[in-house]
């Protein structure tokens, strides 16, 4: 039995995992621009797709791979930020969120016009779906390098952050965008950036997300987009460690209501956590580690 | 807009008579429709129909107030649902909804009081979702409330003893036609513009406006914004309602996020805060997509109605943010002059991009 | 009056619907130190942040001698201007109060890549010593003055040869203003030209060379600071000299445009 609790524990490590990176992403976009950017989930789809039905397709090993996806990923997140969210920047708030919703909704449907809705199955290269054995729980290779992967992402992302003088200057842009230009920072180009650094992150979580659950489809993304959301939300949005820890408690939370809860409430999973989101948005809005909304008002 | 302005004076200062002479010739039409137009044309009028329906409402909790929801899919489910059940033959009850208590059971009711009951429905439950939902601003709200959808979906899959879960209610009575269809418009539309231009549509527009400045003067926001939501709920309940009736069939699925969209896309063509704006841009809206419907069966390209709607979304939002008809209304905009036209609002602040956070 | 470092033609700037600056002209030499005073939304912060690009004249130009020639700066982006040599300390301060003093001076920085950055900080840790004790501290947990301090010395990072200084004074104690305006003298002593927007219209003409006075978005007096502290209606509208004591006097309230 404790070890069916571990094998939970993992899985929901895993799971926190992959929500932690794209949601880091999404609060990264939100402290910058203040922006809900819906189609966040869906750069993981589009990363997910290049990595299996492009450089896994051509033979690429993983080493290659891995730095490829990440590449499209800001790319992607990159371009879509220069050609629809930079031309409204003075606009309301909400037509950027409005906006967001239409550009992912245009990226689910061409990919479904390109490739069909029908989801395909796919396998990394490699060893990767070797068994371990971890204290009686079963762990793959691919779980302990989707862990390893995460953890060393979010470091790097923290010392970029902190220590770079692009991070700075995000963090500074982020809190006050006319002192920030009066620096001589070109605002323009670190938010490009910051949507690129998150958008690098989606694609790896897509490209994990791939590879653990060996199906990938056009809408792969939406969901769990929002769930990264929630996760950011109860982390505290524009706070990069809370996210990554609203991700690692919703992936957990989740894998106990459906390894743990009797199987009928198993299937309850998706109104649970957005039951969880309203909840933490009224109970604490500010999340577990979001600044109060001191200056924002 | 320009031609016959000397009729359209005198109509002015006659709303009641504007307001019989258009009901007069909406009948008319409708009429003609039901005589001369084949089943699939009618089908499309349906369901602009249904569309004005959800964009109006919309228009009117949204818009209006700016209060930013996505919920309308989930009301239209309840409302669907709650209609469906009550008007599914009591014979076939029994054996396909065992889960059903007994005076429902063994009763079947006919359209127009199923569909009263499908907005009462929907409306309840936006009455108990609004009051910790509508706390939230910008964001928060609409992201909430698309948790609704998510949410409302969820229950219904799990339901399955009266909503037969993941499988659906098929063999719907179709019940809807033009006529209960355009009533409905009819009364959304009366209803909604009324609200609008009385002294409550003030209110729930300087809510919009400002919401610091309308709470000093004493409006009673939070009911007023409860009372927005819920009344759009009651509509997309209705909506719900009359489209069950009409496709014959329903699933946890019929609505979703990108019914939402779809809505929402309507609301912002018409410029928000514009009723007959968003009515326009639901009939164009509904008239294009049923009609690349056929397209996209025959060349194979599903997805193709989304992309041409996102991609029209994102234009207008980038070259014309204000909606292709503005805020006010397009056809009246002097009749009742509802004060300035909604600005935008200013963006001072000190730190960050314009924002409304939290 | 020295060659020009900074010219300002006949702008015109609106904020959305309304014009704040209605046809400006003034000029800053090089090695000055020029005021600019007005009372509360006369468009004081709104020409500072034409010249340095955060707002786009609808007409008029603004000329800067760089040294390589004189470059018009209505097109720059913001960035450039910096590059260009003109550092802008906003008004209230501004410092980014979620980062360290260091990194906050790290931004002032931020256009430099020469390795004098380290020996920069060191001299105006000398200056300041209080932000050598702070420098680890979030720039949100300074006090007022201290955070004045770290703007200045922020803005000064870029080694700019034009400062401007939007209402130094504002909010802060008199012996910390004395402190901010002796600091400023210096800088002009060291060959930094320095462009002043007060409300503080007594320290100011103290320090100045020349001064303007902006009401309603256009330019009233100019003349030498000697002069338009001897001028009756700046006497009375800015130095409020027949209620209140001569220096560090308050501003009597403007006419507050809305
Ligand atoms: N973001 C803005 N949008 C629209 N109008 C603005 C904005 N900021 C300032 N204004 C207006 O521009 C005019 C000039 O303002 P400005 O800030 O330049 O004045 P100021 O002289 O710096 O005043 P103060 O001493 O109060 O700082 C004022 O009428 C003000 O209301
Ligand atoms: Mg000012």
């Amino acid at each position: 039995m404790s070890a069916y609790v571990l094998q939970q524990l993992i899985n929901g490590l895993v799971l926190g995992s992959m929500y932690a990176l794209v949601a880091v992403g999404f609060s990264m976009i939100y402290s910058i621009v203040r922006l809900i950017n819906f189609a966040h989930g869906d750069v993981a789809m589009i990363g997910a797709f290049s990595t299996f039905l492009v450089f896994a397709a051509a033979g690429l090993p993983l080493w290659v791979i891995v730095p490829a996806t990440l590449a499209v990923g800001a790319a992607v997140a990159a371009i879509i930020e220069f050609l629809v969210f930079r031309p409204q920047r003075q606009a309301p708030q909400v037509n950027g969120f409005i906006t967001s919703l239409g550009v992912s909704i245009l990226i689910q449907n061409v990919g479904i016009l390109l490739l069909s809705a029908q989801p395909r199955s796919v396998r990394l290269p490699g060893l990767l779906r070797t068994n371990h054995d971890f204290f009686g729980a079963r762990v793959t290779t691919l779980d302990i390098l989707i862990v390893a992967a995460t953890l060393i992402s979010l470091l790097v992302l923290t010392l970029f952050v902190k220590r770079t003088r692009l991070g700075i200057a995000m963090r500074a842009t982020s809190e006050n965008v006319s002192a920030a230009q009066l620096m001589g920072i070109p605002v323009n180009r670190v938010i490009t950036a910051a949507f690129a650094v998150g958008g690098a992150l989606a694609g790896l979580a897509g490209l994990m997300w791939g590879g653990r659950y060996g199906q990938i489809d056009p809408l792969m993304g939406f969901v769990p987009g929002l769930k990264a959301f929630v996760a950011a939300v109860i982390g505290g949005v524009g706070s990069l460690a809370g996210a990554a820890l609203g991700g690692y408690l919703l992936g957990m939370a989740e894998i106990m209501i459906v390894g743990m809860l009797p199987s009928e409430y198993g299937s309850y999973r998706d109104a649970f956590v957005f039951g969880l989101l309203i909840l933490v948005l009224l109970v604490m809005p500010n999340g577990l580690l979001g600044k109060p909304a001191e200056e924002r008002a | 807009m320009t031609g016959g302005t000397g009729m359209m004076d005198r109509l002015r200062h006659n709303p009641a008579a504007l307001g019989i002479g258009l009901l007069l010739i909406g009948a008319a039409l409708i009429a003609g429709a039901e005589a001369w137009l084949t089943p699939f044309e009618r089908t499309v009028i349906g369901f602009a129909g249904i569309n004005i329906i959800l964009a109006v409402s919309l228009s009117f909790s949204n818009g209006l107030t700016g209060l930013f929801s996505l919920g309308h899919p989930a009301f239209m489910m309840l409302g669907g649902y709650t209609a469906a059940i009550l008007t599914f033959p009591a014979m076939r009850k029994s054996t396909m909804l065992p889960g059903l208590p007994e005076f429902i059971a063994t009763s079947e009711l006919s359209l127009l009081p199923a569909t009263l009951a499908g907005g009462v429905v929907a409306a309840v439950a936006a009455l108990i979702a609004g009051f910790p939902v509508l706390r939230l601003r910008g964001h928060y709200l609409a992201v909430a409330t698309l948790g609704l959808i998510v949410i409302v979906q969820v229950l219904i899959n799990n339901m399955d003893s009266i909503t037969r879960g993941a499988i659906g209610l098929a063999g719907l009575p179709r019940l809807s036609n033009l006529w209960w269809i355009y009533g409905w418009v009819a009364v959304t539309l009366f209803v909604t513009w009324q609200l609008k231009h009385a002294s409550l549509g003030r209110a729930l527009m300087s809510i919009r406006e400002n919401e610091l400045a309308s709470a000093s003067i004493g409006v009673r926001r939070a009911r007023l914004k409860l009372f927005a939501f819920v009344l759009g709920a009651f509509f997309a309940g209705v909506a719900g309602a009359l489209w069950a009736h009409l496709v014959t069939n329903l699933t946890p699925n019929s609505f979703g996020i990108v019914t939402a969209f779809m809505i929402v896309v309507m609301v912002v063509l018409g410029g928000s805060g514009s009723l007959i704006g968003a009515a326009l841009a639901a009939i164009a809206l509904s008239v294009i997509s049923e009609a690349a419907r056929p397209i996209e069966r025959a060349i194979d390209a599903y997805g193709l109605v989304q992309i041409v709607t996102a991609t029209l979304l994102i234009a207008v939002l980038l070259f014309r943010p204000q909606g292709l008809f503005g805020s006010g209304e397009p056809v009246t905009r002097r009749m009742t002059t509802p004060g300035k036209p909604p600005s935008k609002t200013s963006h001072e602040h000190r730190g960050g991009f314009p924002n409304e956070t939290s | 009056m020295p060659d020009a470092l900074l010219k300002v033609e006949s702008i015109n700037v609106w904020r959305g619907a309304s014009q704040v600056l209605n046809d400006v002209s003034l000029s800053v030499g090089q090695g000055e130190i020029v005021a600019l005073l007005g009372g509360n939304g006369a468009g004081k912060t709104s020409t500072l942040s034409t010249i340095s690009g955060l707002l786009r004249p609808k007409s008029g130009s603004i000329t800067f001698a760089g040294e390589s020639g004189p470059v018009s700066l209505t097109s720059l982006r913001p960035e450039n201007i910096v590059k260009l040599g003109i550092a802008h300390c906003p008004e209230g301060r501004q410092v980014f109060g979620g980062l360290s003093v260091m990194e906050n001076l790290r931004m002032g920085a931020y256009l430099r890549h020469d390795d004098q950055i380290g020996a920069d900080v060191e001299h105006y840790f000398e200056l300041f010593p209080i932000l050598r004790e702070r420098a680890d501290l979030k720039a949100g947990q300074l006090s007022g003055g201290e955070q004045m301090m770290l703007a200045l010395t922020r803005a000064l990072m870029s080694r700019p040869r034009l400062l401007m200084l939007d209402e130094p004074s504002l909010g802060l104690a008199p012996q910390v203003i004395d402190q901010i305006f002796d600091r400023i003298e210096e800088i002009r002593a060291q060959g930094t030209t320095v462009f002043l927007v007060e409300q503080n219209a007594a320290m100011a003409l103290e320090v100045a060379d020349r001064a303007y006075v902006i009401e309603n978005g256009k330019i009233t007096i100019s003349g030498n600071a000697s002069e338009l502290a001897e001028d009756p209606s700046v006497r009375e509208a800015y130095l409020g000299i027949e209620t209140t004591q001569a220096t560090g006097a308050e501003i009597p309230p403007m006419e507050t445009s809305s």
